[in-house]
């Protein structure tokens, strides 16, 4: 026997490196693994645009001004108000570009003159009343309220990520389950010898949650290797992102490893255990 | 010290109107004492020997090993971790061999040992002497499953007496074995009876009891007759 050996036998007596190979658990973890770590990227990326439109949405408002305004005047005007940090007219050139799909290209259909707003705090409705009195037949049109709505629809978004991301733990943990009854299956007289010799309930559960853990582990890692590359793909193709790339949710995704072989682990506990409390 | 009063035995999963399987087992087998386990095939040996390392829990009644009173409800008397200690200094050898198949010879007359939580340092002049006087110790490395019956048997052996148990059951551990072995095996529990071990040992040879005359249990009908030597 050499010490190689000697030292591999006492880490695993009842042979779980063979009773329970790599193959189709880690592979299952693994698949559970990428589509968590999709599901958590996309309630990452969801939270941050409800975020970013809330925020965005919540500080900007337009002014339609009426036929005939002076605008360069409105425009001064509106920029003295309280509430308004800064007043800017919108690119006539712009707005005809924006409604090209719609109106062609016949100049016969006046525009309005629009004004954008950048707003310092202000309650919306005092300002509306403020803006119409500033610039007589003026409307204020605020941003807030459908970018709300949008944002309420990453929310939900990110709601439904989280619920998959619970599905994909209860399915892991399900193929955990069966995994430890087929490791047990596979080496009942092997754990009965052991456990007739004195070997705690404990001890015999603790070989299983580690060789489960270590194989929930591998599988996962490869998982969300796996996704890294669509992940990145994807978030390169959203516009308007910061560094001109979706940020991925790198503390998460590297937290599904561990916690595939924490549930690895818990789980294998929980079926040994109960199985050797059946035991004398 | 085992001890066994009104202890009665129901297969786990048989109606309580089932009959017991041994039942009204009351005797005291002494500290070191050597004893014969005698009866009939069916009569309950192996059951009874299960009970005696702490296999089985009794359907009724108590069963005192070491001092550790094991009775048939586990919430009550011994803790499991208390139990499992007990074990470690119970060691049996069993009928069927229950090798693991998986491990070298070695490793399995190692895996007492191992349990025990002896340094691997440690371990191997003590099954390197076991195997050697098993005469295995050329075969320590091979799979449990090329060895001969024979050979199974005493790794068997080997690894029931590797730790230096306090209590040795052996069931039929002569069923495989020549008559040169069997002699060579009584001398060993002989002198592991000598060395303080309380030892037990099921057989249907009428020809090892007769070499080595000690008290005997005799099963029938699923009660047992302690007869004093």
């Amino acid at each position: 026997m050499s010490r190689a050996d000697q030292s591999r036998r006492a880490r695993d007596p009842l042979g779980l490196a063979r009773a329970l190979p790599f193959g189709l658990l880690p592979a299952l973890v693994g698949a559970m693994a990428l589509l968590a770590a999709l599901a958590l990227a996309g309630a990452s990326a969801a939270a941050g645009f409800a975020e970013g439109w809330r925020s965005a949405a919540s500080d900007t408002a337009t002014v339609i001004l009426p036929r005939g305004a002076d605008v360069p005047d409105a425009v001064a005007q509106l920029g003295q108000l309280p509430g308004i940090a800064a007043a800017q007219a919108a690119d006539p050139a712009a707005l005809a570009r924006l409604l090209r799909p719609w109106l062609g290209d016949d100049g016969g259909i006046a525009l309005p003159s629009l004004v954008d707003l950048r707003l310092s705090g202000a309650d919306v409705p005092d300002l509306a009343a403020r803006v119409g009195a500033a610039v007589p037949g003026a409307v204020l049109e605020p941003h807030g309220p459908w970018a709300g709505q949008i944002a309420n629809l990453a929310q939900a978004v990110r709601v439904v990520a989280l619920a998959v991301l619970m599905l994909v733990a209860v399915v892991a943990a399900a193929v955990v389950a069966v995994g430890a009854g087929a490791g047990l299956a596979a080496r009942r007289d092997a754990v009965l010898l052991l456990h007739e010799w004195g070997a705690r309930d404990g001890e015999i559960a603790g070989r299983f949650a580690r060789r489960l853990a270590f194989l929930a582990g591998v599988g996962a890692t490869a998982g969300v290797i796996v996704a890294l590359p669509p992940l990145l793909f994807v978030g390169q193709l959203v516009p308007g992102t910061q560094g001109g790339m979706l940020p991925l949710p790198w503390v998460s995704l590297a937290m599904v490893p561990l916690l595939a072989a924490a549930l690895g682990w818990a789980v294998a506990q929980a079926v040994l255990r109960r199985w050797l409390r059946r035991r004398p | 010290m085992l001890r066994f009063t009104d202890v009665g035995l129901r297969y786990e999963g048989a109606a309580l109107s089932a009959p017991e399987v041994l039942c009204d087992l009351d005797f005291t087998l002494a500290q070191g004492s050597f004893t014969w386990l005698l009866g009939p095939s069916g009569a309950g040996k192996s059951s009874l020997l299960r009970l005696m390392g702490l296999a089985l829990r009794p359907s009724r009644g108590e069963v005192e090993v070491l001092g550790l009173r094991v009775g048939p409800n586990p919430s009550r008397m011994a803790r499991r971790g208390a139990i499992a200690s007990m074990r470690r200094r119970i060691a049996t050898v069993y009928q069927d061999f229950r090798l693991l198949p998986y491990l070298s010879v070695a490793d399995n007359v190692a895996l007492p040992l191992r349990l025990a939580g002896r340094a691997e340092a440690s371990l191997l002049p003590d099954v390197a002497e076991m195997l050697a006087w098993v005469g295995l110790d050329h075969r320590h490395a091979d799979r449990p499953a090329t060895l001969s019956g024979g050979e199974q048997q005493r790794a068997a052996i080997a690894r029931a007496v590797v730790g230096r148990p306090d209590v040795l059951l052996a069931d039929e551990p002569t069923g495989n074995l020549d008559a040169g072995q069997a002699r060579r095996l009584l001398a060993l529990l002989i002198e592991m009876h000598r060395l303080g071990t309380t030892v037990v040992v099921a057989t249907h040879s009428e020809d090892l009891p007769a070499r080595f005359p000690a008290a005997a249990l005799v099963l029938g009908g699923g009660r047992a007759r302690h007869v004093q030597g």
